[in-house]
Order: C-alpha cells, then sequence, then structure tokens
C-alpha cells in the first residue's frame, strides 16, 4: 500500500533580503486510500507545501524528509516525482502554446506509464474520461491552457488526474474559482478517482464548499508553516462555523 | 508586446530595438528595450537602386543596414573579392533540379532580357553584385489562369566556390501557384529573387535556406503583388554560417495582400539574419508579418529588422508585423527591430510587436509535473513554438517537411 510521509519538512523561498521560511516543520502521513484535507488561511504556506512536494524550483527544502513507500521524493526531479506516482493539480495551470491538449495527455502517459498507450484503447480511454468531466470533444484539439475559461482549466486538471492515475494526488485549491455547477463536476471526476481506493488524496483548500462533495477522512488546520490541529470531517464544521480567526490569533501564525 | 497605433492625420514613426544578451533578459520589448533614434525609413527606402555594383561605396559595417552583420564572414560579397575570385577560376557551381508541373516553363536568359528587374531593383552593394556578376537569369513562367496542383520546385545545391544568381518566378494574372526555392549544399552565395504577382494571381513562396554549416547566403527577394493579387513568403532558415536575406514587397495595384511568414534556428556560432521592407505606397493593400526564431549556444546570433512604411497615398492599408524569439541557452543574442512609418491617417490598422524570451520556468515546471523528462518537455515547448507557424503555410506537403526538419534540429540541438 503507498504511502506518502512527510517529517519535519522545513522550506524556504528567496525573497528580498534572503531566504523566508515558509514551511516550520510539517509533519503527516497520507495512505493510499485515505483523504486528507488541508486547511487554513490565505499565507499559511498550505500551496507551498503542495508545490514543495511536487518539486517546484522555487522552493527549497532546508530540512525534514520526504518519503514514497520509503523512496526519498526529495531527491527526485519533478518528472520523476510524478513518474513515481506524485500528482499536483494546479491552482493556476500554465499554457503551453501550440501544444495540443491530446498531444500533451499521450506524452504525459507515455511518460508515466513508461510506455507509449495502445492507441485505439487511449483514444476511447480519453473521450470517456473528457465526457465524463462533460468537456467538449473539440477540447482536446485545442492547445494547453490556451485561452481556457477558470473552470476548463480545472476540469483538465482532473482529466489529467483520471488518466495518469497516481498514487498519490495533491489537489492545490482545485475548488477556487469554480461555479457551483463546475465544482459538482470536478469533485465528481475526484470521487471517481477517489473510488478506486488506489489514490492517497491531499485536498489544500481555503474553503470548506468542496468538502460537501468530497467527504475527508482526516483534517487539517495549517497556520503558520505547520499543522496546528487535525481531527476528522467533524473539524471541518468547526472551522465552517468559526473561521480560522483562533488559529491566526492563538499565535500558531505570524 | 508593442502596439503602434496610428492616431487620425498623424505621422508616426515608430522604432524599437530589442537586444538580449545572453543570460538575464525574461523578456524584452517595449520599456524593457531601448529606444533609438535611426535613420528613417523612407530614407533607406529611398536608397538609390541600381544594377552596378559600383554605384554602393563598399560598406564597412557601420550603416544602419550592415551594422548587425559580421562583415569579414561575408566571404568577400560586399567588397569586390568574391567576384574577383569567381573571375580567376574560383567560381563554384550549383546542381540545380527543377521539377515543373505542367505548363509551367523554366528559361535561362541572359541579363538583357526585359522581364530582370521588374519587380527590384539591387538596394545594397551585394544585391548589386550579384546582378552585375551573374551569367544567366532562371525565369520560370506559371501562364494566366493556371491554377496548379503541384508545387513548382527549384532545389539548389551549391557545390563550394563563389556564385551569383538571379531567379524570376512570374505569376501570371490570375493563376494560382506554390513556388518551393530549396538550398542545400555550401559555397558562398550572393542572389535576387524576383517574384512577380500578376493581377489577381496567388503565389505561395517558400524559400529554405537548409545550407551546410559553413555557407554564405546573401539574397534579396523583390516582389510586385499585382491588383487583387495575393503573396505568402515563407522564408526558412536553418542552415549556414551567415545568411542574410531581404524580402522586399511593392504592390503594383489596389487590393493586394502579402503574408511574410519566417521561421529560423540558431545554433552556436551561426548568424541568421532577415530584414524586409514593405512599402505599402498604393491604397487598400494588406500586409501580415510572423517571423519565429529559436536561438541555442555560443554566439547564435539572429537579427531581424521588419521595416513597414505606408506612404500618404496607401490610404486603406492594414498592416501588422510580429517577431518572437526563444532563447534556449545562453550566449546567444537577438536583434529585433520593428519599424513602423506611417504618412496617412486614412487606414485601417498599423501595429507591430516584438517578444524575446527564454524557457518558460513554469511551462517545463508544468510539463515535468505530469512526469514528462526535462529534455522532452523542452523539445514539445520549442516544437509548439513553430507549430503555430507552420500551420499557417497552408500547404501540407511543405508542413510536414518542415516540421520534420524542426524535430531533426531539435533531436540534435535540444536536450
Amino acid at each position: 500500500m503507498a504511502t506518502l510521509e512527510i517529517r519535519d519538512l522545513h522550506v524556504s523561498v528567496d525573497a528580498e533580503g534572503g531566504p523566508r521560511e515558509i514551511l516550520r516543520g510539517v509533519d503527516l502521513t497520507v495512505k493510499q486510500g485515505e483523504t486528507h484535507a488541508i486547511m487554513g488561511p490565505n499565507g499559511s504556506g498550505k500551496s507551498t507545501l503542495a508545490y514543495s512536494l511536487a518539486g517546484h524550483p522555487k522552493y527549497t527544502v532546508t530540512s525534514g524528509s520526504v518519503l514514497l513507500d520509503g523512496e526519498n521524493v526529495l531527491e527526485m526531479t519533478v518528472d520523476e516525482r510524478a513518474r513515481a506516482g506524485v500528482f499536483l493539480a494546479m491552482q493556476y495551470p500554465v499554457e503551453v502554446p501550440g501544444v495540443s491538449v491530446s498531444n500533451f495527455l499521450r506524452t504525459a502517459a507515455t511518460a508515466v506509464r513508461g510506455e507509449a498507450p495502445k492507441l485505439r484503447t487511449w483514444v476511447k480511454e480519453v473521450k470517456e474520461a473528457m465526457a465524463a468531466l462533460q468537456m467538449d470533444p473539440a477540447f482536446a484539439e485545442r492547445n494547453v491552457n490556451e485561452g481556457f475559461s477558470g473552470g476548463e482549466k480545472k476540469r483538465h486538471e482532473i482529466l489529467q488526474l483520471e488518466l495518469l492515475k497516481p498514487k498519490i494526488a495533491i489537489l492545490d485549491e482545485t475548488d477556487s474559482g469554480l461555479d457551483v455547477d463546475a465544482l459538482r463536476i470536478v469533485s465528481e471526476g475526484i470521487n471517481r478517482v477517489r473510488s478506486t481506493g488506489e489514490v492517497g488524496t491531499l485536498l489544500v483548500t481555503h474553503y470548506t464548499r468542496i468538502l460537501r462533495y468530497i467527504q475527508p477522512d482526516y483534517v487539517h488546520v495549517f497556520a503558520g508553516g505547520r499543522i496546528v490541529e487535525s481531527g476528522g470531517a467533524e473539524l471541518a464544521d468547526k472551522l465552517e462555523n468559526e473561521g480560522y480567526e483562533a488559529y491566526v490569533k492563538g499565535g500558531a501564525s505570524e | 508586446m508593442a502596439d503602434v497605433q496610428n492616431t487620425s492625420g498623424a505621422t508616426t514613426a515608430g522604432s524599437i530595438e530589442v537586444g538580449t544578451t545572453g543570460a538575464g533578459a525574461q523578456l524584452a520589448g517595449p520599456g524593457t528595450g531601448r529606444a533609438t533614434v535611426q535613420q528613417p525609413i523612407d530614407a533607406r527606402v529611398a536608397v538609390k537602386p541600381s544594377f552596378d555594383v559600383n554605384d554602393f561605396p563598399v560598406p564597412h559595417g557601420r550603416e544602419e543596414d550592415w551594422r548587425f552583420t559580421p562583415m569579414h564572414r561575408l566571404g568577400g560579397l560586399h567588397d569586390g573579392t568574391a567576384a574577383s575570385t569567381a573571375a580567376r577560376g574560383g567560381e563554384g557551381t550549383d546542381k540545380v533540379e527543377l521539377a515543373l508541373p505542367d505548363g509551367v516553363t523554366a528559361e535561362t536568359v541572359g541579363r538583357d532580357d526585359a522581364r530582370l528587374g521588374k519587380a527590384g531593383t539591387p538596394v545594397d552593394r551585394v544585391a548589386a553584385q550579384a546582378f552585375s556578376a551573374f551569367e544567366q537569369a532562371l525565369v520560370v513562367t506559371v501562364p494566366a489562369e493556371t491554377v496548379l496542383t503541384e508545387p513548382v520546385k527549384i532545389d539548389v545545391h551549391a557545390e563550394g566556390g563563389v556564385r551569383f544568381a538571379h531567379v524570376v518566378i512570374d505569376v501570371k494574372p490570375f493563376a494560382e501557384a506554390v513556388v518551393v526555392l530549396n538550398h542545400t549544399g555550401t559555397g558562398t552565395r550572393a542572389a535576387n529573387v524576383e517574384l512577380l504577382v500578376g493581377d489577381g494571381a496567388k503565389l505561395t513562396f517558400v524559400s529554405v535556406q537548409d545550407w551546410e554549416r559553413d555557407a554564405v547566403h546573401v539574397a534579396q527577394q523583390s516582389a510586385l503583388v499585382g491588383r487583387d493579387a495575393s503573396l505568402k513568403s515563407v522564408i526558412v532558415t536553418f542552415g549556414g554560417d551567415l545568411v542574410r536575406i531581404h524580402p522586399r514587397v511593392r504592390y503594383a495595384g489596389p487590393g493586394g495582400e502579402a503574408e511574410l511568414y519566417g521561421l529560423y534556428f540558431a545554433d552556436a556560432g551561426q548568424h541568421l539574419e532577415h530584414r524586409l521592407i514593405i512599402d505599402h505606397d498604393t491604397p487598400h493593400c494588406r500586409s501580415n508579418v510572423v517571423y519565429k526564431g529559436a536561438l541555442q549556444g555560443q554566439d547564435a546570433h539572429a537579427v531581424w529588422v521588419g521595416d513597414v512604411l505606408i506612404r500618404a497615398a496607401a490610404e486603406g492599408t492594414d498592416t501588422y508585423e510580429h517577431n518572437r524569439n526563444l532563447v534556449l541557452t545562453d550566449g546567444a543574442r537577438v536583434d529585433s527591430i520593428p519599424n513602423l512609418e506611417i504618412e496617412t491617417g486614412e487606414i485601417v490598422g498599423a501595429g507591430h510587436a516584438s517578444a524575446t524570451g527564454r524557457f518558460d520556468d513554469e511551462q517545463l515546471f508544468y510539463l515535468q509535473a505530469r512526469g514528462i523528462p526535462a529534455d522532452e518537455a523542452r523539445r514539445l515547448v520549442v516544437r509548439g513554438f513553430f507549430a503555430e507557424l507552420v500551420q499557417q503555410i497552408g500547404v501540407a506537403e511543405i508542413q510536414d517537411h518542415l516540421m520534420e526538419k524542426i524535430e531533426a534540429e531539435l533531436e540534435a540541438n535540444v536536450g
């Protein structure tokens, strides 16, 4: 069973006047089949956690460890992490002009699966996954994220999640900027992947809204660059009612 | 991105210079580039054209038109030494192969043939040298109202030495043709290419510079676009040590349309220069320019100068030019200069844009985060950068061939 273990993770970014520490000792274990919601106020470092796990060059890990089934993730390049089974659905997916969605998806699937998917089954697979996310087939011929609406970008991220079948899915604010219909469609996609029981999900979100569609096993409150409280789904209800104020004022954050 | 939009009744001279040297510059353009005071375009257009090399002084490299060109690498094309080498037995040979669809004729003619010089007269010393020194010109004629289904192919394989050439493509009224001029091999070459696009005719002209690494090639390509005619020019430069292509467009009547596309890939040490002039002297004509280049390696140098002049008589003109460069490694240099000079306010539109950037780290991260290895991700980005332009050519066979060439460049160079 795949397990992601984050131990005492410290991460800095280069800022004016030298490195600034954003993550200050994150401890978290995510197992296949589990869903963890990471919730926190703006600037708490939850997106930094997501990007650090994927290996974004902007972030420097200063100490701590991240292991995926005992393998040291921090020593892997960005693409090696993805091939090892770490997937990051981004809050702001990037435009890649001149590269069609279909070409991109096939190139990614080939890389992650270690061999080119058979054309006939692949076309069917993509078609079905797109239909399930209510994406127009013409979408496949558009350039990656170019001119996509906010909702289209997020559906495209979840489409990749469905096709690449990672062990660990990190969903960074996937709910942000979505209207109710799009949120439902995207959440259903995430639930389809979760229902296989083969993915550990790390759901990073500011709002409790998405948790009405996706039931987490664990909720963690993130503040000041670390997890300050953990609990079950009921913790989300508390946050819904009381907000993050207690954590921010409590001195856990700066 | 820079847009120079004209205001009614105003005369505007727009000039932007973008210099990118080595590392650091993420994006260059107006605001980050330098605005320079330059010789106005019309002064350059007004340089007295001549067929006689002696009418031009030997350029020394400080002139506006030559300031980016490494003169010592011109193989003496500019100062008479190449011509005297050729005259003393150093003349090279070209293996020329023609593929002529039915109805198309090709003739070799002397310099006194009346069809020569109709599209344009040499405007600099190298072009005049080529005209003064060539022995026989090639004239390819597509008869009136002939619509070709196959491209005309002119394959020039240079076999060393110095050689001067003259080619005339004469597309008669209401004919439609695709003409591909393909350069391979090596040598020192200067040429004039004339494109006569008759009234209502359509010409797609593709010039591929697929030279060996040490070739020197300077060419003036002059087009005269007839009434309601359209020209699509596609200039593709991969090879050579120094390549300098100078496309020029004039209009013979209203309603003319010119699309100028260019694509270049400069490797270490290569100097690839494209400078074009569109002289809007006729009302209700249109021009659209898109040139894209990638550079990599130490002292890879690309120069793009796009001059557009809208004369007082050219009411109803619609023009846009766009140059984009992708700098793949440190040590490469781009000079990108769009110029727009407008002498009438009664136009449809006029604008230009220039952008030079490095690989977008966020694009690479996104692709890598999907398991795609870094080298493959870079190739995907460059391929996409060029594919956008290649898709505009509209001739499947040529598009496929160009994407194969790009693929080969990527395999060899982008890792």
